[in-house]
């Protein structure tokens, strides 16, 4: 299907605009911040709106791209081409759907350099967009690394004590992986003789160059994700990032990577991706398991959340390389949840932090006597971090543990056991910070959620309960999409049996 | 009449060798009164001759026996160096003129290594080569010691020479050897005997001593020693200068003699330059990293661009010439912007070089610190800003032509490089406020707001200067 106006093109570069707006609002007071607030406010909301349109006109019956937009760029065959499909719009509209979240959540609890921190987080959304739109792999490239600038500066500046480390950690991190991502792509457009991205679903690359590819590919998308053991960067950007950069990070950004193996990976070297799915199995059980052993240990709840987010991206790759429809669209619809529940989560960490300036387990305690809206939204995301039927958590899990005792009992096996794990620390620290008698007179003052925070928490608690009780409605976007992946995968690796000679080569 | 014509392609070289030297009467007989002007007059009559050189075709020409060529090549790079010489003299009136150190020898010598830049780009024969490189290397000895007052200075001014005396010499034997083993000195003639006769030893010795002798000419590693020293003593201005036209005019010639005379022995010069662009990067990453002083920083940030200019070359082919290309055009405004900066960090009477200056200069002077910080995360190669693409063409070529470690080699240098553009930037954006610095001169809001609109913007069109350096690089096969 085809509009008549490039929409995504509007999507993509409207937050932009924005950013320009703010640039150029005068003065540097008070109600300069306002303004700026505002604008940021404004242009976040309408393009979630113009982002549902393209929910509403998307034609569900196909796997192919729409909303296609097409225009010359670099010259040869590098061009600058946009589109969706049912992997991908599913992301778009979240991450339209959280930034006037992020917004909202930084109202108050940023007050200085505020024009700066609009501008920063309005250029990260048109990155963003740009990731999940782009049919070009250079063009792809670009969204996806340009991203590291603005983050770097929101978690350097306005980040906590250890910032400058954290977002240093961060970008250097992400950079090492993704360069080596950028020579697979220059080297696959001398093989393809393009970076048309539709045009790479249905060429096919030599077995032996698909390997040094996808390692390449892997490289990038396993620290973006992150996956053990290349993790590590993740919770020190989380603890140190401001509320909403945490609340980006996790819920989109980590995306990212995930979306990459989708989109890239498995349909362009699906025999590489046979071969190493062995290879992703066990680091995914192992980030299952072992994130949430040291999950148990962590103090900072912050930190105890981003340990959290690696475990259940551990689900998400090996939903992924199950390559069943019941673990890719589990790996899918997870991302989506997670994106929604640990978005949830950080901004509840948020919450109290705009209180009492401390995210210390121990400094908490009692806070059901003081706050019982808080507890109840703080409860529902926990529970959906466990994966308790009813939320949108246990679909995820649930589908992706299916798609894995499908390949493989004994990953199933270890993954499940990962879910008992995340009961333990899940439960504990609600117990912890929410239950019992308020001990802290620091506490007995606290106040519960006022309008504003309860604005942007509601949506989240309304969807988190919808997509738990009625997943289809995200099902049913992807279905032919991963479909379409899974039979060009199959397809692909009978080919290559049945031409052994030529697989060689 | 004929003979009259057969100068046309030189216009441009004969208006700035006759502009020069009436400057320098005027300079001599009006003295140090008329500085500016001659200032202002040299700027002029280097945009008067890049009006030549737009308005001449690009059709390949020979003059004088074949020593000097006319193509399309060399028309862009005097472009190139052009710009790069009359925006740095346009950003240095200022400075000059508040150090005491206007004199009327500056702009004169700026013209004069310019003209020596432009005979290296349209050298066809080692000879011609030889004299645009001495051109130039003289006059840039003599304006690394401008502040003939200041020990630093005059240090640098004769560790420079003494250091570009001793490649000259290089270059000169390694020129020698070519031409006793071939019996030619044009690049033409030696390319058609390589290609009948192969090549020997003796031609080996030859080839390495004049690499080497480049080599230093555009600071790569191991010819680099005199780079940081000789940046950190010069005045900023000469070392603005310094960083941009001579290193583009000095890689272009790099280009020209390799894929010009040697074209049929590819495999031999590969390796070296191989070599040097691995070492280049490398040191450029890694001895940045502890460096305090912006310009010796700068200084190390050029000779790892250098090593990323060679990864094109190495690859030897039309894409790798047109990667190196794009890659000079892009690190020319990068270093024009920067060094509009470094120019522009001054308190009260004196400049200050500390990197730890810069702090907080987001808070105290956000427009500066947000280009400055453009330019440096360009300088780093992140995406999507102009030097990104620099980095992306050459690599492009080197992955076309299967050199992979090179390229896994180069990339990874990048991050570790990425480190120290990150660590100024930490400094402007994260650190406390230190003192404002006095206002920015216009000329050098001009600069860096140019280069930091080409910076950021590139992206969006990126196609007249691709195709520009398409059929630039087209001309050298």
């Amino acid at each position: 299907m085809t509009t008549d106006w490039p929409i995504l093109f509007a999507i993509t570069f409207l937050p932009l605009v924005g950013a320009i707006f703010i640039l150029f609002i005068p003065r540097d007071d008070k109600i300069a911040a306002q303004n700026a607030r505002r604008v940021a406010l404004w242009t976040t909301v309408i393009t979630f709106f113009i982002s549902l349109i393209i929910w509403i006109e998307f034609d569900f019956n196909t796997a192919a791209f729409q909303f296609v937009e097409e225009g010359s760029w670099l010259g040869g065959k590098i061009s600058y081409r946009m589109g969706v499909d049912g992997i991908s719009m599913p992301f778009v509209i979240l991450t339209t759907f959280l930034m006037p979240i992020c917004i909202l959540a930084s109202w108050s609890s940023i007050t200085s350099r505020v024009k700066e921190y609009m501008i920063a987080f309005l250029v990260l959304e048109t990155l963003m967009i740009g990731v999940f739109c782009a049919l070009d792999l250079v063009l792809f490239y670009l969204f996806f690394e340009g991203g590291l600038i603005p983050m770097f500066l929101i978690i350097g500046v306005w980040g906590g004590k250890r910032r400058v480390y954290a977002s240093f950690k961060f970008f250097l991190y992400t950079l090492l992986g993704s360069v080596l991502m950028l020579l697979a792509i220059m080297a696959m457009y001398w093989n393809a003789g393009t970076t048309d991205i539709p045009t790479l679903l249905t060429h096919k690359f030599p077995e032996n160059m698909q390997f040094w590819l996808w390692l390449a590919f892997f490289a990038s998308f396993a620290v973006k994700l992150p996956m053990w053991p290349v993790h590590t960067w993740l919770p020190d950007a989380h603890v140190e990032a401001p509320t909403a950069g945490s609340v980006i990070l996790a819920a989109i950004l980590l995306k990212m990577g995930g979306y990459g193996f989708l989109r890239f990976s498995i349909p362009m070297f699906p025999l590489a991706s046979a071969e190493l799915a062995s290879f992703v199995f066990l680091l995914s059980v192992v980030a299952v398991i072992y994130t949430s052993l040291v999950a148990l240990a962590q103090e900072d709840i912050k930190k105890l959340i981003a340990y959290s987010s690696v475990a259940h991206m551990g689900f998400v790759t090996m939903g992924i390389f199950t390559m069943t429809t019941q673990g890719l669209e589990g790996g899918i619809f997870q991302m989506l949840s997670h994106g929604i529940v640990s978005a949830a989560l950080f901004l509840c960490v948020g919450v109290i932090y705009d209180r009492m300036h401390t995210r210390e387990i121990d400094a908490y305690g009692g806070l059901v006597n003081r706050m019982p809206v808080y507890a109840f939204c703080f409860m529902v995301f926990t529970l959906a971090n466990v994966g308790l039927p009813g939320t949108s958590g246990f679909i995820g899990e649930f589908l992706t543990l299916l798609g894995a005792f499908k390949v493989n009992t004994w990953v199933a096996f270890l993954a499940a056991s990962g879910v008992i794990l995340s009961v333990a620390y899940a439960l504990w620290l609600y117990r912890r910070v929410i239950f019992g008698e308020i001990e802290k007179p620091s506490l007995s003052a606290i106040r519960d959620m006022n309008l504003r925070e309860v604005a942007f928490m509601a949506p989240l608690v309304i969807l988190t309960i919808l997509f738990g009780i009625y997943p289809a409605v995200l099902l049913d976007i992807m279905a032919v999409s991963v479909n379409n992946l899974i039979s060009n995968y199959e397809a692909a690796l009978a080919a290559a049996a049945k031409a052994p000679v030529f697989a060689l080569k | 009449m004929t003979v009259v014509m057969g100068y046309i392609p030189i216009i441009p070289e004969i208006l700035m060798v006759v502009g020069a030297l009436v400057l320098l009467l005027i300079g001599s007989f009006q003295g140090e009164k008329s500085s500016e002007t001659i200032c202002w007059l040299s700027i002029l009559l280097m945009a008067g001759s890049a009006i030549l050189i737009v308005s001449h075709t690009a059709e390949k020409q020979l003059l004088f026996e074949n020593a000097f060529i006319v193509d399309s090549y060399s028309q862009l790079i005097k472009l190139f160096i052009l710009a790069g010489s009359a925006i740095t003299l346009f950003m240095s009136i200022d400075y000059l003129k508040e150090e005491r150190l206007l004199k009327f020898e500056f702009p004169v010598l700026v013209l004069f290594a310019t003209i020596g830049m432009m005979m290296m780009v349209s050298a066809n024969d080692l000879i011609s080569l030889y004299l645009g490189i001495e051109m130039q290397s003289l006059s840039l000895y003599v304006v690394a010691a401008l502040r003939s007052d200041s020990v630093k200075s005059s240090e640098a001014g004769l560790k420079y020479f003494v250091l570009g005396a001793l490649s000259s010499g290089l270059l000169l034997y390694g020129a020698s050897l070519i031409y006793g083993f071939t019996g030619s000195t044009t690049f033409p003639q030696i390319a058609a005997v390589l290609q009948d006769t192969g090549t020997n030893i003796g031609f080996i010795f030859g080839l390495v001593f004049v690499v080497a002798g480049l080599a230093f000419k555009v600071s790569a590693v191991p010819f680099h020693m005199w780079t940081p020293d000789v940046y950190e003593g010069a005045p900023t201005p000469v070392t603005a200068f310094f960083a941009a036209a001579p290193k583009v005019a000095a890689m272009a010639l790099f280009v020209r003699v390799t894929l010009g005379a040697f074209p049929a022995i590819t495999s031999d010069w590969q390796q070296i330059i191989i070599f040097i662009s691995i070492a280049s990067m490398a040191l450029g990453a890694f001895a940045a990293i502890g460096q305090s002083n912006i310009k010796r920083l700068m200084a190390y940030s050029s000779i790892g661009h250098m090593g990323y200019a060679l990864v094109g070359l190495a690859a030897g082919s039309e894409d790798g010439a047109r990667g190196v290309i794009i890659y000079l055009a892009i690190y020319l405004v990068m270093t024009l912007g920067t060094f509009a900066c470094i120019l522009s960090m001054r308190r009260g009477e004196s400049m200050v070089e500390d990197i730890s200056e810069l702090a907080g200069l987001s808070q105290n002077n956000l427009p500066m610190a947000f280009v400055l910080a453009m330019l440096l995360f360009s300088l780093a190669g992140i995406p999507p800003l102009a030097g990104f693409f620099a980095k992306f063409y050459v690599f492009l070529a080197a992955i076309q032509a299967g050199l992979y470690p090179l390229a896994v080699i180069g990339v990874l240098a990048s991050v570790v490089g990425a480190y120290y553009y990150l660590n100024i930037v930490k400094v402007m954006f994260m650190d406390e406020p230190a003192d404002k610095f006095e206002p920015m001169p216009p000329p050098l809001k001009l600069v860096l707001g140019v280069s930091g609109i080409f910076v950021i913007l590139f992206a969006i069109g990126p196609a007249p200067l691709v195709n520009a350096a398409e059929i630039a690089a087209k001309a050298l096969f």
